[in-house]
C-alpha cells in the first residue's frame, strides 16, 4: 500500500474536508442541472431568491429547517452511540398521532399547557415507537437498521388504519383527524410579533423553531457535558471498552433510541401543532430522511446541525420557486442534493482526505531555498 | 369449485407480484453473501425501471430496453460497491444515498424529457414484452384442476417471469456446487482466509456487486416491460425494502427465498383482493394489517422469536488488508 499520510491539522479536519465533500455533491448537482439543459448559476439565483429573497420566503425557510433540525437531532444522536436510526422518518410520523390524541382529548388543560401537553405526547409516542427497535438492538441482537426499515413501513401502515378508521370524522372524505381546538396550537410568529406591533407575512413558521435550539443546547450539554453523553460516546467509540470501563451498551442503546424518538417528535410540533392544525396523512413527506443528509452533513454537531437544517431548508423553499422559474428542474431535484449530499459527505467521505492531505503536505514542506 | 378458481386468481397475480421480489432477493442475497449490505435494492429497482423505459421508448426495442435497465442498474450498484470495497465506506450510508439519488433523478430526468410529471409515454405492445403461451393450453385448460393450475400458473408468463424462477436454481448451484460460489461465500464470512489463499478478495465482491446490478436491474425491467408498459415516478413502491425484509426472513439462501418472496406476493395479492371485502366475525378487513405483515414478520423473526436469522459474518465489514 502507499506510504501513510501525516494526519491532518485539526482545522482542515473540521472544516476543510466536510466542505470540499458538500462542494463536491453541489458540484455534481450543477452537471445534473446542466444535462438537463438549463443553466445551473441562473437555477442557484432563482433557488436563493425563493428562499432568501423576501421575509415569506424566509419563513418557510425557516420552517423546514425547524423540522430538519429535529430530524438531524434524531439521527445524529444515534450515531453517537453508534447506531443507525433510518426510522426517524416513522418515529416522526407515529409522534403525529400522541400530539393529535393528546390536543383532541385533554381539552379540559387550562390556556397553552394543552399546547406544551401536545408535544410531550408527540415526544412520548415517537419514543415509544423507537424503544421497539432499541430494545431488539440491545438485548435480541436484531439489527436496529433493518429493523428501523420495517418500522417506517409499519408507522405507515398503522397510522393508514387509524387516520381512516378511527380518527376520520364521519362522512368525511379526505383521511384526517377533527381540526384541534386553538389552545393547542403552537403560536405562529406572525402572530406572536404582532403583539409588539411588529407586521411578519402570513407564514407556517412557529415557536417549535425555538423549541429545536433548546433541543439543539441541550443535545450539545448531553453529548459532551454529562456522564450519560460521556457513555454514548464511549458506546459509539468502541462497546468493548465500555463494558471494561463499567458502562452496559444495552442500556445506552435503550436510552440513546428513546432520546432519538422523543427529538423526532419535534417535527410532529412543527409541522401537526404549528401548521396543519389536524392530524394528515403522510405529513412528514421524507424530512425523516433528510435529517440522515443533515446528521451528515453537520458531522453530528449541533451548530453543524442547525447550518446543514437552514441549507436544506433554502433548498425546500427555494426548490419550489425554482421549479415555477424552470419547469424542468422538478422539486425532485432536492432529493437528487440530498442522496449526493449523503454519498460525498457520507459515504466517501475519505474519498477527498488524500488530495487534500498531499495538497497541505506540499504547502508545508517546501524546501528552504 | 368456485373457492379454487380464485384461489388459483389470487395465487396467479400473487405470483406476478412476486417477480420483482424474487430478483431484488436473490440480487440482495448474491451482495451480501460476498460481505457487501446492500439497502439500496430499492433506489437500483427504479433506475433499472426508468433507464428501461427510455431505453425501450427512444429505440422501440424491447431487447435494448431491457439492456439499458441493467446496465443502468449496474452502474448504481458499482457507486455502491466503490464506496463500500475501495472507500470502505459505512454502507448503509452508501445504499442510502444510492435510494435518495436514484428516486430523485429518476423523477428528474423523466420530467425535464417528458414534461408528463416523471411518467414515460405508455409504450407499444411489440416495445414490451409479451406473455408466452405454452402448447395446448386451451385443451389442458379444461382439464379439472390440473387444467386451470397449468393455465394460468405454469402458462402464459412473460420470458423475464421465467427467467426470475430459473434464476432461484441457478443461483444455488453457482453459490453451493462451484468454485467461484464458495469463495463468494467465504469472502462474506471470513476475507482474511480468501486473501491468505491468494484470491482477492476485491474481485471476488466486485462480481457479487456486479451480479446484483444485474438482477435488482431485471426487477425494474420487469416492472416497466412486463408489467406496466411505462415508468411512473417512485413505482417501486418499497418493493426494495420487503425484498430485503425476505431475504432476513430467507436467512440468506436461495430457496427460502423464494419462498419468502412467493408468500409476501401472495399476502399483497390477498391484500388487493380482499379491499372492502367483510369478512364473518372480523368484519371489514383491515387492509393495512396484511399489507404490514411483511415487515412485523420479519421483525419478529430477527427478535430471534421464530428461529434466529444469523446475517453473513462479515457483512457490512470493510475489508482492510494490513492491520
Amino acid at each position: 500500500m502507499s506510504t501513510p499520510l501525516k494526519p491532518l491539522p485539526a482545522w482542515a479536519d473540521v472544516a476543510v474536508i466536510p466542505l470540499v465533500n458538500v462542494a463536491a455533491a453541489f458540484v455534481i448537482s450543477g452537471f445534473v442541472v446542466l444535462a438537463i439543459g438549463e443553466n445551473p448559476l441562473a437555477a442557484v439565483q432563482s433557488l436563493v431568491l425563493g428562499a432568501l429573497g423576501d421575509l415569506e420566503g424566509i419563513g418557510y425557510t425557516l420552517f423546514y429547517a425547524t423540522s430538519f433540525i429535529f430530524t438531524g437531532l434524531s439521527v445524529a444522536i444515534c450515531f453517537h452511540a453508534g447506531l443507525f436510526n433510518i426510522g426517524t422518518e416513522g418515529q416522526a410520523y407515529i409522534s403525529g398521532l400522541g400530539a393529535a390524541l393528546v390536543a383532541l382529548h385533554f381539552g379540559f388543560l387550562p390556556g397553552y399547557t394543552l399546547a406544551i401537553a401536545a408535544i410531550i405526547g408527540a415526544a412520548i409516542f415517537g419514543a415509544a415507537f423507537a424503544a421497539i427497535p432499541g430494545y431488539l438492538q440491545a438485548y435480541r441482537d436484531s439489527h436496529i437498521v433493518i429493523t428501523t426499515i420495517m418500522f417506517n413501513y409499519i408507522a405507515s401502515a398503522i397510522m393508514g388504519y387509524v387516520l381512516v378508521n378511527v380518527l376520520r370524522k364521519p362522512g368525511q372524505m379526505n383521511a384526517e383527524s377533527e381540526p384541534f381546538r386553538d389552545t393547542a396550537l403552537v403560536p405562529q410568529f406572525h402572530d406572536v410579533l404582532a403583539h409588539f406591533g411588529i407586521t411578519w407575512p402570513v407564514t407556517p413558521f412557529n415557536l417549535s423553531f425555538l423549541l429545536a435550539l433548546l433541543c439543539c443546547l441541550a443535545f450539545w450539554l448531553l453529548i459532551w457535558r454529562t456522564r450519560l453523553g460521556y457513555e454514548i460516546r464511549t458506546v459509539g467509540a468502541n462497546p468493548t471498552a465500555a463494558v471494561y470501563g463499567g458502562i452496559s451498551p444495552a442500556r445506552v442503546t435503550i436510552i440513546t433510541t428513546l432520546l432519538s424518538g422523543a427529538l423526532a417528535g419535534g417535527v410532529a410540533a412543527n409541522i401537526i401543532l404549528g401548521d396543519q392544525h389536524r392530524l394528515i396523512l403522510e405529513f412528514v413527506g421524507g424530512f425523516g430522511f433528510v435529517g440522515i443528509a443533515v446528521a451528515l452533513m453537520g458531522r453530528a454537531h449541533p451548530v453543524g446541525i442547525i447550518l446543514a437544517a437552514i441549507l436544506f431548508g433554502v433548498l425546500y423553499q427555494g426548490g419550489q420557486a425554482l421549479s415555477m422559474d424552470m419547469p424542468k428542474i422538478s422539486r425532485d431535484m432536492i432529493v437528487v442534493i440530498q442522496g449526493l449530499v449523503v454519498l460525498f459527505a457520507g459515504a466517501l467521505e475519505h474519498m477527498f482526505r488524500r488530495p487534500v492531505a498531499t495538497l497541505l503536505a506540499r504547502r508545508t514542506t517546501q524546501p528552504p531555498i | 369449485m368456485d373457492w379454487f378458481d380464485s384461489f388459483i386468481v389470487v395465487f396467479a397475480s400473487g405470483m406476478r407480484l412476486a417477480v420483482p421480489l424474487i430478483l431484488a432477493c436473490l440480487a440482495g442475497l448474491w451482495s451480501e453473501r460476498s460481505g457487501i449490505v446492500d439497502i439500496g435494492l430499492e433506489g437500483k429497482i427504479l433506475v433499472g425501471a426508468f433507464a428501461s423505459a427510455a431505453a425501450a421508448t427512444f429505440t422501440g426495442s424491447v431487447w435494448l430496453g431491457l439492456l439499458g435497465g441493467v446496465a443502468a442498474a449496474v452502474v448504481f450498484s458499482l457507486i455502491h460497491g466503490y464506496a463500500s470495497i475501495d472507500q470502505r465506506a459505512n454502507q448503509i450510508v452508501s445504499g442510502t444515498a444510492i435510494n435518495m439519488v436514484a428516486d430523485g433523478l429518476t423523477a428528474l430526468v423523466g420530467n425535464a424529457i417528458w414534461s408528463q410529471g416523471g411518467r414515460t409515454p405508455q409504450l407499444p405492445a411489440e416495445a414490451q414484452f409479451g406473455a408466452i403461451n405454452w402448447p395446448f393450453v386451451n385443451e389442458i385448460g379444461a382439464v379439472p384442476i390440473i387444467g386451470p393450475i397449468y393455465q394460468h400458473l405454469i402458462s402464459g408468463h412473460d420470458i423475464v417471469t421465467y427467467a426470475a424462477f430459473l434464476l432461484v436454481p441457478l443461483t444455488y448451484w453457482a453459490l453451493y456446487n462451484t468454485r467461484f460460489g464458495l469463495r463468494l461465500r467465504a469472502v462474506g464470512e471470513n476475507p482474511a482466509a480468501v486473501d491468505t489463499a491468494g484470491i482477492s478478495v476485491r474481485g471476488l465482491r466486485y462480481s457479487a456487486v456486479i451480479i446484483c446490478g444485474v438482477l435488482v436491474g431485471l426487477a425494474g425491467v420487469y416492472l416497466v416491460l412486463s408489467q406496466e408498459g411505462y415508468f411512473q415516478p417512485h413505482m417501486s413502491a418499497g418493493r426494495g425494502f420487503i425484498a430485503l425484509a425476505a431475504l432476513v426472513f430467507a436467512k440468506w439462501r436461495p430457496w427460502p427465498a423464494l419462498g419468502t418472496c412467493l408468500l409476501f406476493g401472495f399476502l399483497d395479492a390477498l391484500a388487493i383482493r380482499l379491499q372492502g371485502v367483510e369478512l364473518p366475525i372480523i368484519g371489514p378487513v383491515p387492509v393495512q394489517a396484511i399489507e404490514a405483515l411483511p415487515y412485523i414478520l420479519t421483525v419478529v423473526l430477527l427478535a430471534g422469536f421464530i428461529g434466529k436469522a444469523i446475517p453473513p459474518r462479515a457483512s457490512g465489514i470493510p475489508y482492510v488488508k494490513e492491520r
